[in-house]
């Protein structure tokens, strides 16, 4: 169960103009902005729910999973996960969930994907074989196999991402937060990583959150959808509240935006 | 404690594996130490009785600096750990259950000890071969042996320790290429890393022993050469378990308050 409630979060921004003048000026006296990256942003998510979380660039959307997997803490406003405050008690919390940044590796680069694995095995304390389970399991519906005694930074980039994902899961995480998951990946990749993702909803009721740009990953995945915007939520729903028109997604969610002026 | 292992495991296991790094390191400490070594010549010649160290001493010292370099050379920080706190890679480890501060110990030791690994033991089988007075003599006794390992893990430990510094102090600033330059050239001096202490200014010298920079290799490679008395190696000794404390606190108190205000930035 995750709640937040009236969470906002702001950052500080340092502005100057161009030129030399204005960075020599900066050396002695720094101009700070402070933008709003969460406005009061409140919502609830059950467990085993499959919730797409989307909205443009700068919405605050990866401002929101940093908080929820702890890195960020608040300004204000109370986060409640499974009855921990993430921020507060971050090494028990994250012991619950499991993160995918698509844009980042936590795959050892120059070592076998294999290493990368036993290292989170003992991270994470998973008992043998608990571990051996998850391996089995996870090797057969990603189709890893003839990529675990690979190192990483031989892999292509489809094959990484299934390794990432299979990572993010070794330790049975309640929760799972994919943070763009098929950014960059082709046509078969991304379907692959989808069913997987169902599959894992499915067998172990493992929560998803999902945020993407890519509506074809929202289609297929979430039952809900959150809809954020200048830090604000807007929309709270599913995938037809958003659709009433029907026609393409892509085209229905631009037009969204521009409704909401985001 | 186990998990801070594995770490420790898998750096050193990567660590092995660079050949042609290992290689290249090799030829370098040799012929670094051949010139060092033919330059502190140049210098006895003129006054042998001038200095604090008879020239086999220091002959030793200098192989054995250069056999153990990547044990104690700041300038050997990982550039990895910088570029995940640069470029956000940190999210990662952030989302783990465990300490950075101990993660990073445990995996800067193994990085250390690989390297070293790989590197000390054709350097000291060939500078054992040297002639006297430019090849590495034996150790003073069995007992100043036992003390120079010890202190040479104590070093290894409280140089770990301050690079863990400022890795962590890399949180607070854009660049951590500032910070990492002051950081070297202070070490190299202070250390005894460019010139061995015993050769400085007595005042100074004595100044100098008292700075967490002399509790590094100061202390095992002259423990080695035995030119220090039973009281001077006590003091040593103290003095490192003492730095080590304080610095390895300190920098876990800063990582406490760094990750309080870390921001992430981009998607």
């Amino acid at each position: 169960m995750i709640t937040m409630e009236h969470v906002c979060k702001s950052y500080k921004i340092a502005k100057r103009d161009g030129g030399i003048k204005a960075a020599l000026t900066s050396l002695f006296h720094r101009e700070y902005e402070s933008i709003h990256a969460l406005k009061d942003v409140t919502f609830t998510i059950g467990d085993g729910e499959m919730v797409g979380y989307i909205g443009p660039n700068g919405a605050g959307k990866s401002s929101t999973i940093k908080i929820l997997s702890g890195i960020l803490t608040p300004d204000s406003g109370t986060v409640l996960i499974n009855g921990r405050i993430p921020y507060k008690d971050r090494v028990r919390h994250v012991k619950d969930i499991g993160v995918v940044f698509g844009q980042r590796s936590q795959l050892w680069w120059d070592v076998p994907v294999i290493d990368s694995f036993e290292l989170l095995k003992d991270i994470y304390t998973i008992p043998e074989p608990q571990y051996r389970q998850s391996l089995e399991e996870l090797t057969e519906l990603l189709n890893l196999k003839e990529l675990l005694r690979s190192p990483t930074r031989q892999l292509s980039l489809g094959q990484r991402m299934r390794c990432e994902i299979a990572a993010s899961l070794l330790h049975r995480p309640r929760i799972l937060f994919l943070d763009e998951p098929t950014i960059g990946l082709d046509a078969v990749s991304k379907l692959a990583v989808r069913d997987f993702i169902l599959q894992q909803n499915k067998i172990h009721k493992t929560t998803v959150i999902l945020t993407t740009h890519d509506m074809q990953d929202i289609e297929a995945l979430a039952s809900r959808i959150l809809l954020i915007g200048k830090g604000r939520l807007l929309l709270d729903g599913t995938l037809d509240d958003i659709k009433r028109g029907g026609g393409n997604i892509d085209e229905t969610v631009a037009e969204l935006y521009r409704a909401y002026e985001i | 404690m186990k998990k801070y292992l594995s770490f420790f495991r898998l750096r050193f296991l990567m660590g092995l594996q660079y050949r042609a790094a290992a290689l290249g390191g090799i030829a370098t400490q040799f012929a670094w130490g051949f010139m060092e070594i033919m330059i502190f010549r140049a210098f006895y010649r003129a006054d042998a009785a001038a200095f604090p160290m008879s020239f086999s001493a220091t002959a030793s010292y200098i192989w054995l600096q250069q056999a153990f370099l990547a044990l104690f050379a700041t300038w050997m920080m990982e550039k990895e750990i910088f570029d995940a706190i640069v470029n956000g890679n940190i999210v990662y480890e952030l989302c783990r259950p465990i300490s950075i501060y101990n993660m990073w110990f445990s995996r800067s030791m193994a990085n250390r000890l690989s390297r070293a690994v790989l590197r000390c033991f054709p350097i000291l089988a060939f500078a054992v071969f040297i002639p006297k007075p430019y090849g590495i003599a034996l150790p003073a006794s069995l007992w100043h042996f036992v003390l120079f390992l010890l202190t040479l893990l104590l070093g290894l430990a409280m140089t770990v320790s301050l690079c863990v510094l400022v890795y962590i102090l890399a949180f607070f600033t854009i660049s951590p290429q500032g910070l990492q330059m002051i950081f070297i050239t202070m070490t190299d001096f202070f250390a005894g890393a460019l010139i061995p202490l015993p050769f400085f200014p007595e005042k100074m010298q004595r100044f100098m022993e008292l700075l967490p920079f002399a509790a590094m290799q100061n202390v095992p490679l002259r423990i080695y050469g035995g030119s220090m008395t039973r009281f001077e190696i006590q003091k040593a000794v103290l003095l490192q378990i003492f730095w080590l404390l304080v610095i390895t606190a300190a920098g876990k108190l800063l990582c406490k308050l760094a990750l309080k205000r870390v921001v992430v930035q981009g998607g």
